[in-house]
């Protein structure tokens, strides 16, 4: 892939002398990566640490009858062999619901099932041995006799009074609705000059990470602590679960969380073979480690996306968008997900379809229903795949329909550049946003009209190439609008510690978490910039929870929006700090003076009057030679929590160019461009592979990945073999493009960057396979995963 | 995914691992280690003892031997893709091994082990069958060859005797008339194939002869689509297509009517290539 640097240079109080801010520094920890010396949970070993292997149920719904586990204990290396039953002694039940997600119910989830196992793949009993394969080897010599009972496995037919309901306390298996009307949608479809109507299908994936989900749970009986060493990407929530549900308080439970391999939202979950090693723990009083392997987490990592919308677009025949209407319908798994639920992805639908448009019209519809396939939840860019695929495959053939160019009918809708703040008709409110610009900015940058020429030519010779765009809003930088006030202990703010150490260098500590994608990053050149020393002066400590600021990790696009502009306050605290004290020993006015390049600067000039290290040995050492009064406070903390509006939203538009051969169905992608707007760049280059990295999973999502079930509710497909993740030779070269527009909620102005690329890709690959096609006559398709089969009989060729 | 447990023996000699094999019946052999290892993980197969054939001296040999070239069973995907003797005279099988998985597979993966296995999907016997190559093993009645048209004989089963040893193929050097042709369609490069297909022929003047055929990823095992290759040596390539009656099963990744169209599209493909004279 070409990296291009277009990124604008940031001009505002953030350019310091010496800013790292809007530069492409490398990240600080590289060469510890790539030397193989990240601490990732996988490869924690403790002393007298046992493992434990699951026996996970082959059914998707069935009664447990009974479980012999004698064979199995006498096992070689066999430590203990738990039941559900046995552990819910140690663990309560969890059940995943949110206050302001009003009516949503879920049934008590156990860290492994009692009674009933719920879907292929959930755990029935736990072997705790030596080694993973010895407990491997005992999960073969457990016997388990199940009664299959029926398997609730299609949505659609799930509420029908016919269908078992799988959680009989809740009455039926209805998890979650939501309607929404606004403005005047009937009148606005009838004064359509044309209206289309269609069902799109989101395939069912999941997040495939690198690194396996890991825990290591290590209770201490002496001091009746419990320490977690966890991949997680919210080690302070994790603290709060394990603590609640072990009947333990906060201060008896560290979490650790260094390295993570990759996460993509899946690691911010619940997940119950974790809760079990954490239990198994406390039961045994010995280290316990858990890694899932591939074939497990299939069946146990969330899967999301699983959607069925129907949908509908009325336009004027100038182009004028009047109305949107949708009814989607999403199958989430037997429970809704512990704590941020499985009914999030659902509402992000209804909220956010239309969102880019000044169109006022909307209604919109979502059932949220149980099913006995393994459970859905948030996954990377939440429910923006699915929405940004609804109102852009509408848009695209709307614009069809009316025989205007694409690019065009959005010029004409998207909401203007100077109409900020607004408010969209599901209610969502936007403080700063630049559709007009970043569309202007992408059609200059790929050359629209030139390809159009070339894909006429084309076309001429049979070859059938198309083009695809996809506007979009992406929900970033959360306040505790998201999860907070619907009771959940998650917390939206962040904090930074930053500490001057006795030679002048700095420490971090944040509670944003490293998952693989450059917080650390982010988080030191916050602090080298705002406290003014080089970057490799800075040192940044996340996720442990003894020991970093009270967080919420990483989620949402939030880590650098939310822990950098914590950390950038708190490298501006420390330096006024410290240019008191500098003040005192120099005996002139704090105002005077700077830190620039580690050194503390006559403010004017710039001309050095002490060096860090020399004023933190005063401080640290002889602070007796400080005047009466001077006491240097070189460690400070601050945090940050957005305030003015619920979300910091970005947006963007990307677009997609592709041939199709019209032969086999396969779809070559040829190039793919993103211009996004996620406010002040801190790291350009972080952020464009943030962004490739995001399309790349969106085109997976259009092209490759699905978790196939079959009618018994048995996945067909789990394994990497057969699970299709996007690879590099499929990958089109992806530019990037930026507009800067700042969240004036924050000084550093930055709204996150992560999911943006995932948000729009499957849509813009939908659009350009159907322009490849339209003028073979073929009907749109709509149903994602597009596979070779798909378009073939979309072609009439089978 | 740790396998059960098994006894491993290092095999020094064929004898010795003939010998092992026929001592232990539920013994396999271990070569590259690339499917055999991965079925182990996953507990679908947990032999009391593997056999390592690695220090056995003399299989990792590609020779050029009165018309003909033999390929040991110990060479790797990787030697075999980068020989010049496979390049010049076995140039189908040269074409065919980039499409075999990727690079650290190819590594360790050897040609041997692919025969063997048998992956109704896999490029090798499918390449081997259209070459109409032979495969040489070992066993306790000594060393015999088997024509690649009697080794398929049914889902990962082959005609080799459970004691036997694979000790290498041997294909037709190709020469000034000999044209080969390979095709697959696969949704990521590495994968195994939704089909593929493997070809040879010889030039007959402007036309061909011995035309072969050999479709993978739609059957149990590789097949040769008879009627289509007589169809071809004619030089009629519709009635080729017309002539396939393969009859593949729905899979995750497609159904059979994709597969048999597919099969269609790659004929007229590999027909093209098989038409080219070499270059």
């Amino acid at each position: 892939m070409k990296i291009t640097d277009d990124s604008p240079s940031v001009l505002s109080a953030l350019d310091r002398p010496n800013s790292y801010i809007g530069r492409s520094v490398p990240r600080p920890n590289l060469k510890r990566l790539t030397q193989g010396r990240g601490q990732y949970v996988s490869d924690v070993a403790l002393p007298r640490m046992a493992h434990v292997a699951f026996v996970r149920s082959p059914h998707a719904h069935a009664r447990i009858v009974s479980i012999a586990t004698e064979t199995a204990k006498k096992s070689p290396g066999v430590i203990a062999v738990v039941t559900g039953a046995e552990l819910a002694k140690v663990m309560t039940p969890w059940v995943g619901v949110l206050t302001h997600l009003k009516g949503l119910k879920s049934a008590p989830q156990h860290a492994i099932a009692v009674e009933r196992a719920c879907w292929q793949g959930e755990a029935v009993c736990a072997v705790v041995a030596r080694t993973r394969a010895e407990a491997e080897d005992g999960c073969e010599l457990v016997e388990v006799s199940y009664d299959p009972l029926p398997a609730v496995v299609d949505p659609e037919t799930a509420l029908d009074p016919t269908t078992p309901v799988i959680q009989p306390d809740l009455g039926d298996n209805l998890c979650f609705e939501r309607k929404l009307d606004a403005g005047a949608v009937d009148k606005a479809f009838a004064e359509s000059d044309a209206v289309v109507e269609t069902t799109f299908v989101c395939g069912r994936h999941t997040g495939v990470t690198n690194e396996p989900r890991a825990c290591v749970a290590d209770w201490n009986e002496g001091e009746q602590r419990m320490t977690v060493y966890h991949g997680t990407q919210a080690p302070h929530m994790m603290q709060d679960l394990f603590a609640k549900h072990l009947g333990l308080a906060h201060q008896q439970v560290r979490v650790l969380t260094k390295d993570v391999g990759g996460s993509f939202g899946i690691k911010v979950h619940t997940y119950a073979d974790e809760m079990a090693t954490v239990a198994l723990s406390k039961m045994l009083k010995r280290p316990v480690k858990f890694v899932a392997d591939r074939l497990e987490s299939f069946v146990t990592d969330i899967h999301a996306r699983d959607h069925r919308i129907k949908a509908k677009i009325g336009v004027k025949s100038d182009g004028t968008i009047t109305a949107f209407e949708i009814d989607d319908l999403t199958g989430i798994g037997p429970y809704s997900v512990y704590p941020r639920t499985s009914g999030i992805e659902a509402n992000q639908v209804v909220n956010l379809v239309g969102g880019p448009y000044s169109c006022p019209n909307y209604r919109a519809q979502t059932r949220v229903v149980f099913t006995n396939k393994n459970v859905m939840c948030q996954y990377r860019a939440v429910g923006h795949p699915i929405a940004v695929a609804v109102t852009e495959g509408l848009v695209e053939q709307a614009a069809a329909k009316i025989g205007m160019d694409p690019l065009e009918l959005r010029r004409r809708n998207l909401i203007a550049d100077d109409a900020y703040p607004c408010t969209s008709a599901a209610g969502l409110k936007f403080e700063k946003l630049s559709h007009h610009e970043a569309l202007a900015h992408l059609d200059a940058m790929m050359n629209y009209a030139g390809l159009r020429a070339e894909q006429a030519k084309l076309r001429q010779q049979g070859i059938y190439r198309g083009i695809g765009f996809a506007s979009f809003i992406e929900v970033t930088n959360p306040s505790a609008a998201f999860y907070g006030v619907g009771g959940a202990r998650i917390t939206s703010q962040d904090g930074a510690t930053v500490r001057l150490d006795a030679q002048g260098a700095v420490v971090v500590q944040t509670g944003v978490t490293e998952q693989g994608q450059g917080a650390e990053a982010v988080v030191a050149q916050c602090v080298a910039s705002s406290f003014g020393v080089p970057l490799d002066r800075v040192r940044v400590i996340t996720g442990d929870t003894d020991v970093t600021p009270y967080g919420g990790g990483t989620w949402a696009s939030r880590a650098a929006g939310i822990g950098g502009e914590a950390s950038w306050q708190a490298g501006k605290a420390l330096r006024a700090n410290v240019l008191a004290v500098a003040g005192s020993m120099l005996q002139t006015t704090p105002e005077t003076l700077d830190i620039r390049n580690g050194v503390v600067v006559d403010k004017t000039t710039g001309n050095e009057r002490l060096p860090l290290e020399e004023l933190a040995r005063v401080a640290y050492f002889r602070p007796d030679t400080l005047p009466a009064g001077i006491q240097a406070e070189l460690m400070v903390t601050r945090h940050y929590v957005p305030r003015a509006w619920p979300f910091a939203f970005t947006n963007g538009i990307q677009a997609s160019y592709l041939e199709v051969d019209t032969d086999s169905g396969f779809v070559k992608l040829l190039k793919h461009w993103c211009v996004e707007d996620c406010g002040t760049i801190i790291n350009p280059q972080l952020v464009d592979e943030q962004i490739r990295g995001g399309v790349v999973q969106g085109i997976g999502a259009a092209l490759f990945e699905q978790c196939l079930y079959d009618e018994r509710g048995q996945m067909l497909n789990g394994t990497m073999a057969d699970y299709l993740v996007p690879m590099a030779v499929e990958m089109p070269d992806i530019e990037c493009g930026h507009v800067v527009s700042p969240t004036a909620d924050s000084e550093l102005g930055a709204k996150g960057a992560g999911e943006a690329g995932t948000a729009g890709a499957p849509a813009s690959v939908m659009n350009a396979i159907n322009d490849a096609l339209r003028p073979l006559g073929a009907a749109p398709l709509t149903d994602m995963p597009f596979t070779p089969e798909k378009i073939l009989r979309a072609l009439g060729k089978v | 995914m740790k396998p059960a447990p098994f006894a491993y023996r290092k095999a020094h000699s064929l004898d010795e691992a003939v010998a092992l094999m026929g001592q232990h019946k539920d013994a396999r052999l271990l070569a590259g280690g690339q499917s055999l290892i991965a079925t182990l993980n996953m507990r679908l197969s947990s032999p009391s003892l593997l056999v390592d054939i690695n220090g056995i001296s003399g299989l990792d040999r590609i020779e050029v031997k009165d018309g003909m070239v033999e390929i040991g069973a110990l060479v790797r995907h990787v030697q075999a893709e980068r020989s010049e003797t496979i390049a010049t005279v076995a140039p189908l099988i040269a074409r065919a091994m980039p499409h075999i998985a990727h690079a650290a597979i190819r590594n360790r993966g050897t040609v041997g082990g692919s025969i063997a296995f048998a992956d109704p999907a896999a490029e090798l016997p499918a390449c081997l069958l259209a070459l109409g190559g032979d495969v040489l093993a070992a066993g306790p009645a000594g060393r015999r060859t088997i024509k690649a048209d009697d080794f398929f004989k049914g889902l990962f089963e082959t005609a080799l005797e459970p004691d036997d040893v694979l000790t290498g193929i041997r294909v037709p050097a190709a020469d000034a008339n000999t044209r080969i042709g390979f095709a697959e369609l696969a949704r990521r490069h590495g994968d195994y194939a939704i089909v593929g297909l493997a070809a040879s022929a010889r030039a007959d003047g402007p036309k061909l002869k011995d035309v072969r055929l050999a479709f993978f990823g739609v059957g149990d095992t590789p097949l040769r689509a008879r009627a289509a290759e007589a169809a071809l040596a004619g030089g009629d390539v519709e009635a080729a297509v017309a002539a396939l009656d393969l009859a593949p099963h729905d899979d995750v990744q497609a159904s059979a009517d994709v597969k048999k169209h597919l099969a269609g599209v790659l004929l007229k493909r590999v027909a093209q290539q098989l038409m080219e004279p070499r270059a």
